[in-house]
């Protein structure tokens, strides 16, 4: 009898123990959702401000073609990339690209005393910013939640209702460490 | 970083309980000094005068706070820098939602946040701090308050300030009618020494509590001020930003600000009172901030951005053990890969040769250098204020921008520089 009683109390901490790890598992995991979201509006922001970046730089800057091209071409490729991957390749990509114009637009002093011109720049240069930041978060989320999946006991419970590890999203920079190649008419 | 919320709210338990333990002991003697067997009615005083200090600051702190100290709201359009700052370290504290931005006119640069939950925040700064700071002191700066936000710092300050304001107005109240007249142990002298023991305890009660209910809060305080700190590092990557800008707010002298009070100086970025007083006892146990001196120091000698490093740099500076809640390192976050970003791009940048040498790394940094961006944002805090002050702008041929007051009588206005005459009616007409 008392056997028994012991059993059904060990029983129930377990299952107790179990909806606990999976609420957890389900915060994480929907935090971990959340937290890209924030990522993907900003570069949805950058890819929209772009159009108007070029309409604004082009009068002043037409000896740059290659770099202006270079701009637009990373942006079709953001649009055409399928997996996350591919993704985050296109979009570093794109970082790249806009930082070597503003960098030329350095050198272009009438640009550089457009409002317009300062208002994208500011805007351009925050998105940037946001994209690092919420990308920096996103990641935090994605470890949390692998940690979860990964680490006993709560790896049992993962295991038996599928949770899926979350990707990293890592803008491949190796490219923008090297010095860019900027060419002076 | 999650845990260190959790860690926050057990905290808050414990120092909840600890005070209201203190307020009711206090309320208990009151209530037995004045006439026996009233111990039960001064408990149940003391719980109404904490119920009602709660309940008025609960919901309406935010509000009176920000009106006290004159906070004007600020969208989008009109401070983007600011509002972009801010929108940033909202991304990188990951708050569910993005704080109410406020700015104050006030040349004494300080900044401050508030709000219960993280949902309802609200960040201010002053029109002194815009205009000193660069972009990345800027970012410190909020950085330093978003964390105050999500760390629940706020609510945590509000429970113990109002907990420290029940017990020093119950002990007022008791010692002032014990010293004009009142509390039976001095009507009834035939009682025995037990009563004398009681009136000591009483007295000793009164006159300590509140200092004990202070230094508890402000102990506190300082060490949410460090947690702050590491928290900024973190979040911006860039402890240097933060460093500076406390640097720059140190060197003037600040002044009081309007609307703070020693209530609400913990909420503030640094100390709002008292510039020259932090000089003097920057060490004692009355002071709600840490000496800006010691945490610039810590947050220079920073090698990494995470709270491990935080709190490695503070033992080494200070010589004392880890300032940080346990549980705050052992957050999985709390050591690994949280590198100082965008140092060796700011490097660079400063011994640049020309323009356009390198490009910074995409990603983590502004893409603007900040030392052109300051002065622009020094003009636009200006602009703004005499815009909401219902300033008129006429932009002149030559350049100028006149800038005219809401109740001037005549409608011509000369240009102090090309001589021009503008006629106002038509300027603003056409405006």
């Amino acid at each position: 009898m008392s056997v028994l009683i012991i059993i059904l109390i060990l029983l129930a901490v377990v299952v107790m123990a179990a909806i606990g790890i999976y609420n957890s598992l389900v915060q994480l995991r929907n935090q971990t959702k959340e937290a890209w979201a924030q990522v993907d509006v900003q570069l949805k922001r950058r890819f929209d401000l772009i159009p108007n970046l070029m309409e604004t730089v082009k009068g002043y800057m037409k000896h740059e073609r290659e770099t202006l091209e270079a701009v637009t071409q990373a942006r079709a490729a953001v649009q055409g990339a399928g997996s996350l991957g591919d993704r985050a390749q296109a979009e570093g990509q794109l970082g790249m690209a806009l930082g070597r114009l503003f960098a030329v637009a350095e050198s272009y002093p009438d640009l550089k005393a457009s409002q317009n011109f300062l208002a994208l720049q500011e805007e351009l240069a925050s998105t940037e910013n946001k994209i690092g930041f919420s990308r920096q978060h996103y990641n935090q989320s994605v470890m949390n939640l692998n940690n979860k999946i990964q680490m006993f006991p709560s790896n049992i419970v993962a295991g038996v209702f599928n949770f899926a590890a979350g990707e990293f999203f890592e803008l491949k920079d190796e490219a923008a460490r090297e010095a860019p190649k900027v060419s002076f008419n | 970083m999650f845990e260190a919320i959790a860690a926050n709210r057990r905290k808050s338990a414990v120092l909840v309980i600890l005070m209201a333990v203190l307020l009711g002991g206090l309320g208990y003697v009151l209530g037995e000094f004045f006439s026996q067997g009233a111990g039960p009615f001064g408990v149940v005083l003391a719980a109404v005068v904490w119920l009602i200090l709660t309940l008025v600051s609960y919901s309406q702190g935010d509000q009176i706070f920000l009106s006290i100290s004159g906070a004007r709201k600020v969208g989008p359009e009109d401070l983007p820098v600011l509002w972009n700052v801010v929108e940033e370290m909202t991304l990188a504290a990951g708050l569910p939602k993005m704080p109410a931005v406020y700015v104050i006119d006030d040349p004494a640069p300080n900044a401050f946040a508030t709000g219960r939950k993280p949902d309802t925040a609200s960040v201010a700064v002053t029109s002194g701090l815009l205009k000193m700071l660069n972009r990345d002191e800027l970012q410190g700066v909020v950085a330093h308050e978003l964390a105050h936000v999500k760390n629940r710092d706020i609510l945590l300050m509000l429970y113990a300030g109002v907990l420290v304001g029940a017990i020093v107005l119950l002990a007022d109240i008791g010692l002032r009618s014990w010293i004009w007249g009142g509390g039976r142990s001095r009507r009834s002298s035939g009682d025995g020494g037990g009563q004398a023991i009681l009136l000591v305890i009483a007295i000793l009660l009164m006159i300590l509590a509140p200092l004990l209910a202070q230094l508890i809060q402000f102990a506190i305080s300082r060490k949410r001020e460090y947690l702050a700190d590491a928290s900024a590092a973190a979040f911006t990557r860039f402890p240097a930003g933060l460093a500076s800008a406390l640097e720059k707010i140190a060197g003037v002298a600040a002044g009081q600000l309007r609307g703070a009070s020693r209530a609400t100086a913990s909420m503030y970025i640094v100390n709002p009172l008292a510039a020259a007083a932090e000089k003097r006892d920057a060490a004692s146990l009355t002071a709600t901030h840490p000496p800006i001196a010691e945490r610039v120091r810590i947050l220079r000698a920073m090698h990494g951005a995470s709270f491990l490093d935080y709190d490695k740099t503070f033992a080494a500076v200070t010589g004392k053990s880890g300032v940080l809640p346990k549980s705050a390192l052992e957050d999985p976050h709390a050591g690994a890969g949280l590198r100082i970003q965008g140092e060796s791009w700011r490097q660079d940048s400063a011994s640049r040769p020309g323009p356009a040498a390198a490009a910074p790394p995409v990603g983590a940094r502004p893409l603007m250098p900040a030392a052109s961006a300051s002065r622009a944002q020094a003009r636009a805090v200006d602009d703004w204020f005499y815009a909401k002050d219902g300033w008129a702008r006429v932009d002149c041929s030559c350049g100028a921008a006149l800038k005219v007051p809401p109740g001037l009588v005549s409608s011509r206005i000369k240009c102090p520089r090309c001589g021009t005459v503008h006629d106002l009616h038509r300027a603003s007409r056409s405006a």
